[in-house]
């Protein structure tokens, strides 16, 4: 469906056909339907929709928490096949930090239990990341201290410590008051411009994948299937063809798919 | 209330705007003033439990000098008494030692058998039938029921006893270290997969940690289950090998109605659970959930 563009080198994750079902206790329900996608290198690609849209079951299964029915999920050209630190995902629960280890153990943990550095080393990296979420004062804090924003900042400094190729986020700034939630857009969008890591973001927020992202894809819910795939500069920019800014052009989109539903899920 | 809801309800009338324009007040009466002493003492937990239980022994030794029968009742200060007496001889430090060391036994090869089946219970299907059966069927049946049992096929002697007091440690603490690894949240499970854990290393370093409130609940009903458990066993027969703990202590003051004696026995009793219960425990629990923010 979406080739990717003639003119750009080799896309990091390439998500083509992508069919994914999962059972409940009474259901198979499906949750994406050929979904096809790529991200490049140093890329912001949101994923964006109504829930129902199957845009967090897509990232589990790029996590490498499922496998898709259908279709195939390459980073590097190679298949997913389990999860692994190479793709960290950031969660929208607060309770990902394991709470018996303060905030400096938690990255170390994530660095020791991947075999990525020891010791010495995986102390000072975690310092340095850290530090670079503002949190240094806190580095021996227990999670249960922090407030919301400290905790995901920290969530998000210990996956950054992992350098890993590709940034899962799930709805990070979800459960996050709206102040914060701004706080933080802005925070995250200050470390990519410091690595430029490839980051992978899901949210059902309009203005959100707005901010954050530099290139969306809009899914239609029940089940997911792509609707369009649009660039962001971050602006909202009003876009010459329709005379519409990006964020009103999104929600025309989301709201056409919700009268064709029959407007009964509310995203 | 019908009558409200039909009759049109009209807007309130507008009311003046308030900005204080004089200076805030600026003498109370009292802003912070200390509590009388008194006050202070009644606020202290531990002082009025110690005022209670210096009630409790006057109370006691009145009574017991009022009915001036040591046998059924003897005073406290004849009990205090018959307990220092006892601790001095050096025969009731010996038989706690005896009892805490069998209990330590017990206790021990109880934890490593609720380990052994919590770990089977996780890992395959019918594992975990086999310990829900189990303890469904196993945790209402007091543990002391089975000490005949015991006798017959262990005989007389120390391994009876641990018989039972395994009994009594590993369904608490299996049951509830069980349900609490099936609690963790599948967010902390997929963070441990992420970062590469599997096997006996992601048991180790995520699950165990994080069922770690229930396991401690599971081995402080364990604890308690045990050391009823073995009082009880001991009143039963506590001549093994001619070494008594604790509870064969009383029964053999009983015996040779020294009833200060017995008093002095359960009071080792009592002092020993609530040592184990409010010192170890409690520190445990300090260190761990509480620090952790885990306590449920």
């Amino acid at each position: 469906m979406n080739q990717p563009s003639a003119l750009a080198d080799e896309p990091l994750l390439s998500v083509s056909g992508v069919t994914l079902q999962y059972k409940t206790k009474k259901h198979l329900v499906t949750a994406t339907y050929r979904v096809s996608f790529d991200v490049m290198p140093s890329e912001r690609y949101v994923l964006l929709g109504p829930s129902g849209c199957g845009k967090s079951t897509l990232l589990k299964a790029i996590c490498g928490f499922m496998q898709p029915t259908e279709g195939t999920i390459k980073l590097r050209g190679q298949p997913i096949q389990k999860p692994g630190s190479d793709r960290v995902m950031v969660f929208q629960e607060f309770d990902q930090l394991l709470p018996w280890k303060t905030v400096k153990k938690n990255v170390i943990f994530a660095l020791e239990s991947s075999g990525r550095l020891r010791g010495q080393a995986a102390e000072e990296k975690a310092m340095e990341v850290i530090t670079k979420v503002n949190l240094a004062k806190f580095a021996d804090s227990y999670p249960h201290t922090l407030s919301g924003g400290m905790k995901q900042r920290v969530a998000i400094a210990r996956a950054l410590a992992m350098e890993p190729d590709i940034l899962l986020m799930d709805e990070p700034f979800a459960a996050l008051d709206a102040l914060t939630r701004r706080h933080m857009q802005d925070e995250l969008l200050r470390l990519w411009e410091e690595t430029r890591f490839t980051v992978l973001f899901v949210t059902h927020s309009i203005p959100e994948a707005v901010r954050i992202g530099s290139r969306i894809l809009l899914l239609s819910p029940h089940p997911g299937q792509v609707k369009a795939e649009l660039n962001s500069d971050g602006s909202d920019a009003v876009d010459p063809a329709t005379g519409l800014k990006l964020s009103e052009r999104i929600h025309r989109m989301l709201f056409a798919d919700h009268f064709a539903a029959g407007g009964s899920d509310h995203g | 209330m019908a009558e409200a809801t039909t009759r049109p309800v009209a807007p309130p009338a507008p009311r003046p705007e308030y900005v204080r324009q004089e200076p805030l007040n600026q003498d109370f009466g009292v802003v912070e003033k200390p509590l009388s002493l008194w006050e202070r003492l009644y606020d202290n937990g531990a002082f009025r439990k110690t005022f209670l239980l210096i009630a409790i022994a006057a109370i006691w030794e009145i009574y017991a000098r009022h009915l001036n029968n040591p046998l059924l009742i003897p005073t406290f200060f004849e009990t205090v008494g018959a307990f220092v007496a006892a601790i001095e001889s050096g025969e009731l430090p010996e038989k706690a030692a005896n009892s805490i060391r069998l209990l330590l036994q017990g206790y021990a090869l109880g934890l490593a058998l609720a380990l052994a089946f919590t770990m089977l219970a996780m890992l395959t299907r019918i594992g975990n039938d086999l310990l829900e059966t189990l303890t469904s069927m196993f945790n209402p049946l007091p543990s002391i029921a089975l000490l005949p049992l015991a006798l017959i096929w262990f005989g007389l002697g120390d391994s009876s006893i641990i018989f039972v007091l395994v009994h009594a440690v590993l369904w608490a603490v299996a049951l509830n270290a069980h349900s609490g690894f099936r609690s963790v949240s599948n967010t902390l499970r997929m963070v441990g997969r992420n970062y590469g854990l599997t096997g006996a290393r992601f048991v180790l370093k995520i699950l165990i940690p994080a069922a770690f409130p229930s396991i401690l609940t599971g081995l402080k009903i364990g604890w308690a289950f045990a050391w009823r458990t073995l009082i009880a066993a001991e009143l039963v027969f506590g001549a093994s090998s001619g070494r008594g703990g604790l509870g064969w202590f009383i029964y053999e003051s009983k015996n040779m109605l020294d009833v200060p004696s017995v008093f002095a026995g359960l009071f080792s009793v009592i002092l020993i659970g609530l040592v184990v219960e409010n010192l170890i425990f409690r520190n445990l629990e300090i260190a761990t959930v509480r620090k952790w923010g885990m306590q449920s």
